[in-house]
């Protein structure tokens, strides 16, 4: 215990940058994600066979293979394939994008199917064209639906992004190995990076809770 | 002899293997109020939806004030000319009454903010509604989100009005705040095809009942005709179940 309190008096600043590091890879994974995730779903919604089947097919591939293969492929694949120069952290980054817009394009896909079809039928009973009955009516409710998902999916990357530390990109998992090659000590720097992540997966947690809640107040 | 609004000739709809519509061919002139009625899986919500395409027919075609619907790509031009109005109301949740109303007159023919405005004040005070104008649909009963579905058609100005079951999801209570504002409208001399479970509503605002069974036309007449001596075995046996 006492060493836990010495290591945490000595390398709280690495701690913390470390989940600075998580933090922001898991928002811009989720944020890029999702950008990259509505493409997808569009794709896979659409009525154009070509488009609806090349988006099933790089869902499927993304989600039936291990995340960890998906990072060693990109770390390994987009510096040779780039032009400039690409650091292992934004390789990472962009592989974490990929594998994360396709759970996402899923959530989309979900959410706007669980609007109710009477909503469907009654704008186009109205004759509103299709673009501005998914823009004014269909997507405003599908939101209601995917955004707790979606931060659940943040948090789901919080977690995730741990997978990082293989590659040293700076985040909470990287941190403990820093601590952990300084100090010689294991049990306790992974003790206090698990109690990190458990504090901020809780307290995400609970405010999705509360944000669902609202949400279904509203209703 | 005025040319019929809507014609449907020898409308067929099946469902993978079940034949729900088999052969429906119907003439309705303008102004005309017609009350379609029948057992529940008889067809004639099918009928109804097959009119603005929500549903595509198999086979058979829709004319609407003579020209072919069945076929073209600007349904939606139609579909703005043929109000209808649902069992479930179908209102917009997340719109405030008076965004329910405007939003397709604004979007799709370009009216200006402030005359849809007036013209949604207009209707909302003819249904009794005006107080409602800034409410959202969660704090309106169901008869008020059924008032509000008449009136976000109306607005559009529609050439003919569909009414699918439109009571059949109030309480007791609220039909028949929502049966007058139909008749009001009939009265008004609008087009109008109501597929319906009222009886006593379909004799006293109808011009003519269709009775459909078994995906055709089994009989069509006056409401007297036809409430007082049907003719098919069918019509006999369902009103001597239903009055």
């Amino acid at each position: 215990m006492d060493k836990i309190i010495k290591i945490l008096v000595r390398f709280y600043p690495v701690f913390l940058k470390g989940l600075g590091g998580t933090l922001w890879l898991a928002a811009a994974t989720v944020l890029f994600g999702t950008v990259l995730g509505l493409v997808i779903a569009i794709l896979r919604m659409s009525r154009i066979r070509v488009f609806n089947a090349a988006a099933g097919v790089y869902i499927e591939i993304l989600r039936g293979t291990p995340i960890l293969l998906q990072l060693y492929f990109f770390w390994l694949m987009l510096p040779k394939i780039m032009p400039f120069q690409m650091s292992d952290t934004a390789a990472i980054l962009v592989a974490l994008i990929i594998n994360a817009s396709a759970y996402i394009s899923e959530i989309i896909r979900a959410g706007i199917a669980a609007v109710d079809p009477g909503q469907w039928e009654a704008a186009r009973s109205l004759g509103l064209s299709e673009t501005n009955m998914m823009r004014k009516i269909i997507l405003p409710q599908a939101v209601k639906n995917i955004l707790p998902a979606l931060c659940n999916e943040f948090i789901a990357e919080v977690k995730g992004t741990s997978l990082a530390s293989v590659f040293f990109i700076p985040e909470l998992t990287t941190s403990y190995r820093t601590v952990q090659s300084t100090t010689f000590l294991s049990i306790q720097p992974l003790l206090i990076a698990g109690m990190i992540y458990l504090f901020v997966t809780t307290v995400l947690s609970w405010a999705v809770r509360r944000m669902e809640r609202r949400l279904k107040a509203s209703d | 002899m005025t040319e019929p609004i809507i014609r449907t000739v020898d409308l067929h709809k099946d469902f993978g293997d079940i034949r729900v519509l088999r052969g429906i061919s119907v003439d309705v002139k303008p102004g005309e109020v017609v009350s379609i009625i029948g057992p529940s899986g008889s067809g004639k919500s099918t009928f109804l939806r097959c009119l603005n395409r929500l549903e595509e027919p198999t086979s058979g075609s829709i004319l609407f004030r003579g020209e072919d619907i069945t076929k073209t790509k600007n349904i939606a031009e139609y579909r703005q000319r043929i109000g209808m109005v649902f069992q479930n109301f179908n209102v917009f949740p997340h719109m405030t009454v008076l965004d329910n109303i405007t939003l397709t007159p604004i979007l799709e023919k370009k009216i200006p903010r402030a005359e849809a405005e007036d013209r949604a004040d207009e209707l909302l005070r003819r249904v009794g509604m005006l107080d409602k104008r800034g409410e959202y649909p969660r704090k309106l009963s169901g008869g008020q989100k059924q008032r509000l579905a008449i009136v976000r058609a109306l607005a559009m100005d529609p050439e003919v009005m569909l009414f699918d079951e439109p009571t059949s999801a109030l309480d007791p209570e609220m039909v028949k705040e929502v049966l007058n504002v139909i008749a009001d409208l009939a009265r008004s001399g609008m087009t109008i095809l109501n597929v319906t479970h009222e009886m006593g509503f379909a004799r006293e605002v109808s011009d003519r009942i269709l009775f459909i069974d078994e995906g055709i036309v089994q009989e069509e007449g006056s409401p007297e005709e036809f409430f007082t001596s049907p003719r098919s075995a069918r019509a006999i046996d369902f009103l001597s179940k239903v009055l």
